[in-house]
């Protein structure tokens, strides 16, 4: 286990309850988690384990009712939502199985969103824009909506989103589930690429195999941690 | 994030609904074009009213017989305790400072006979300087003469209507008439004045006040008209006049009404009407208003995922606010200018078929529109702008 002290991620004792009517759903229990900057961390578990709860934990989307989280040595658990907000835009990158384009908006302007919710000059905007389409092989798709774009190309536009503002960490959950098998082999080499420049990378998977390319496995089972293990680095194949 | 790009996002919104949000605006366009269409109406009215009232001068004062407490001019033509005005109380007036004029004023309905033709109609019982006060021009012949002599010898000068119906075309001038029981010779023609409120100004006689009070055998004026000065002040002059009637009677028992006094209560009242009839309007703006609310309800229902996105992306509760606030009211903005347009044009059309008919659009009456509907998009966008900023963002990313 790492230091703490360089640690990307600390989670100690984190507890999540949500109710639904008179019923408490113990969604995450007691989690103790350890990330270093840079992993490559696959969550897995069955459906109802927490593992989306964790990773919006771990986004700053969601607030435990215990424990404490710090993020690049800073307490972010009793943050205000400003400065939560703040963090999300800077050191978080959120992609989701569902993609979440705003269908009205070109390709070009959904991965310029992030720039533009944090204020930056439209000059400076085009420049980055233009270049995370290049990176991405998304330039002929600049003007083209959500509804005009294939599903990988969609994931590829939100993963280009999600990165512009160079995010410490990279939250994907289970990106690749509305994806055919070729198309997700894709998205997750881009999602590894972008790990292997040094992004931490958490992704939520249902897919074994997929699951089995990252460095270090956590499985979940009802809202605790049952296993983590970090193999030895894999060949990608 | 900066203003342009919110702008822009929330303009993007609403052009992604083409239908749905111009029939929105339609709404609001409906409810501020007859705001407009009303009001310029009632500004209409108001400005023609004014304009009548002051085709006389503004620089007129007049004093009527009788001491009102409660305020307000004293009925004339019933009798009062109080002391008469006389032709002497009109003769002094006219040495005050700055006062230019004065015309003692007895009025009635009498027949007239000249020319073997009869006709009823106004006689005004004046003298010299009424033609002044009210700004009315001989066409032909000569005014009511100067001085106490001249002032009471049985002339009459006709309205140019009455002189039409009795003479036609023959020459009035020296004929002989017959008001009441009296004998009048014409001296001069009146110049046509038109009307004023419906009322025909050319269809009168004017004889000296002595004969008039003979006529309708009557003691003391009816009113006294003073006309001073171009610019000087009107109390200053009302106040003299107060005082040298007041010297005069040894006490007051008359009133002074300026007609600056007169025309800016006329104003209010009219202003008041103005309001009243926008209000109406305003009526089909809340109409609109509450389209927006529901138009907005339903697109942050519909964007429950976007919100969610734009919470995850960094975006702050302030922003998401902002952006629906900026929606509805952008929505309404363009709702104010269609309906502004709208409005503007049909009172301009009202204009090109009826001439007559007086609409008026200030330009405060354009901006307020634009400023209300803006206000009305703000106030409309309040409740749907609050409940998406203050979404969950893991219930909104996971919403359908
Ligand atoms: N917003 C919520 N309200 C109520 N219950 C929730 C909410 N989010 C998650 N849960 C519950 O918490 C548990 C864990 O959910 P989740 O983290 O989504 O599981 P997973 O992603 O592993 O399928 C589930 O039982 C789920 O029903
Ligand atoms: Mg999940």
């Amino acid at each position: 286990m790492p230091e703490a002290a360089e640690s990307l991620i600390v989670l100690n004792g984190i507890d999540r309850t949500f109710t639904l009517g008179d019923s408490k759903v113990h969604a995450l229990r007691n989690v103790n988690l350890n990330i270093a900057p840079g992993e490559y961390i696959a969550v897995m578990g069955p459906s109802g384990s927490g593992k989306s709860t964790l990773l919006n934990l771990i986004g700053l989307l969601d607030r435990a009712d215990a424990g404490t989280y710090q993020l690049e040595g800073r307490d972010v658990t009793t943050l205000d939502p400003d400065e939560q907000a703040k963090v999300r835009s800077e050191r978080i990158g959120f992609i989701f199985q569902s993609f979440h384009l705003v269908p009205r908006l070109t390709a070009a302007a959904n991965i310029e969103l992030p720039l533009t919710l944090s204020g930056m000059p439209a000059a400076e905007r085009a420049k980055r824009v233009s270049q995370a389409l290049k990176e991405y092989g998304l330039t002929d798709r600049a003007q083209h909506r959500s509804n005009e774009l294939s599903g990988g190309q969609r994931q590829r536009v939100a993963i280009a989103r999600a990165t512009i503002l160079r995010p410490a960490v990279l939250l994907a959950d289970e990106p690749t589930g509305n994806l055919d098998r070729v198309t997700g082999e894709e998205v997750v080499r881009l999602l590894e690429a972008l790990n292997t420049q040094g992004m931490t990378l958490i992704v939520v998977t249902h897919d074994q195999a997929l699951g089995a390319r990252a460095r270090r496995q956590i499985r979940m089972d009802d809202g605790s941690i049952v296993s983590d293990v970090t193999s030895k680095p894999s060949q990608p194949t | 994030m900066l203003l342009t790009d919110s702008t822009r996002f929330a303009v993007q919104a609403i052009i992604s609904h083409r239908m749905r949000s111009f029939l929105t605006l339609l709404g609001i366009a409906v409810g501020i074009a007859a705001v407009i269409l009303l009001t310029s109406i009632g500004e209409g009215v108001h400005r023609f009213v004014l304009e009548e009232f002051s085709q006389f001068g503004t620089n007129v004062i007049g004093i009527s017989p009788g001491k009102v407490k409660t305020g307000g001019q004293a009925p004339t033509g019933i009798p009062t305790t109080a002391r008469l005005l006389t032709m002497e109380d009109a003769e002094s007036l006219k040495q005050l400072p700055h006062v230019t004029g004065s015309t003692p004023t007895v009025w009635g309905n009498s027949e007239v006979e000249g020319n073997g033709r009869l006709r009823r109609t106004m006689i005004y019982g004046v003298d010299a300087d009424f033609a002044q006060v009210f700004s009315s021009k001989v066409q032909i012949g000569s005014y009511l003469p100067r001085g106490k002599a001249g002032g009471s010898r049985a002339f009459v000068v006709l309205g140019s209507k009455l002189c039409n119906e009795l003479f036609g075309t023959a020459n009035p001038l020296g004929a002989r008439v017959r008001i009441g029981g009296l004998h009048f010779r014409v001296i001069g023609v009146m110049e046509p004045k038109g009307q004023f409120l419906g009322v025909d100004l050319d269809d009168t006689a004017f004889i000296p006040a002595e004969r008039a009070l003979e006529l309708y055998n009557r003691e003391g004026l009816m009113e006294i008209h003073v006309i001073y000065a171009e610019g000087a002040s009107s109390a200053t002059v009302a106040a003299a006049i107060k005082n040298q009637l007041k010297l005069r009677h040894g006490k007051e028992d008359f009133t002074v009404v300026t007609q600056e006094d007169m025309l800016k209560t006329l104003s209010n009242i009219l202003n008041i009407l103005t309001m009243a009839v926008g209000a109406l309007g305003g009526i089909s703006l809340l109409v609109g208003a509450v389209g927006i609310v529901t138009i907005m309800t339903i697109s942050v229902t519909e964007r429950t995922n976007e919100i969610g996105l734009l919470v995850a992306l960094g975006a702050r509760r302030r922003t998401i606010l902002g952006l629906f606030l900026g929606e509805s009211v952008i929505l309404a903005a363009l709702g104010g200018i269609l309906g502004l347009l709208l409005g503007i044009g049909i009172a301009q059309l009202l204009r090109l078929i009826v001439p007559t008919f007086p609409v008026h659009t200030p330009w405060s009456f354009a901006i307020g529109a634009l400023a209300m509907s803006a206000m009305i998009g703000l106030l409309a966008g309040v409740l749907p702008a609050r409940n998406a900023s203050h979404l969950d963002p893991i219930e909104a990313l996971r919403a359908e």
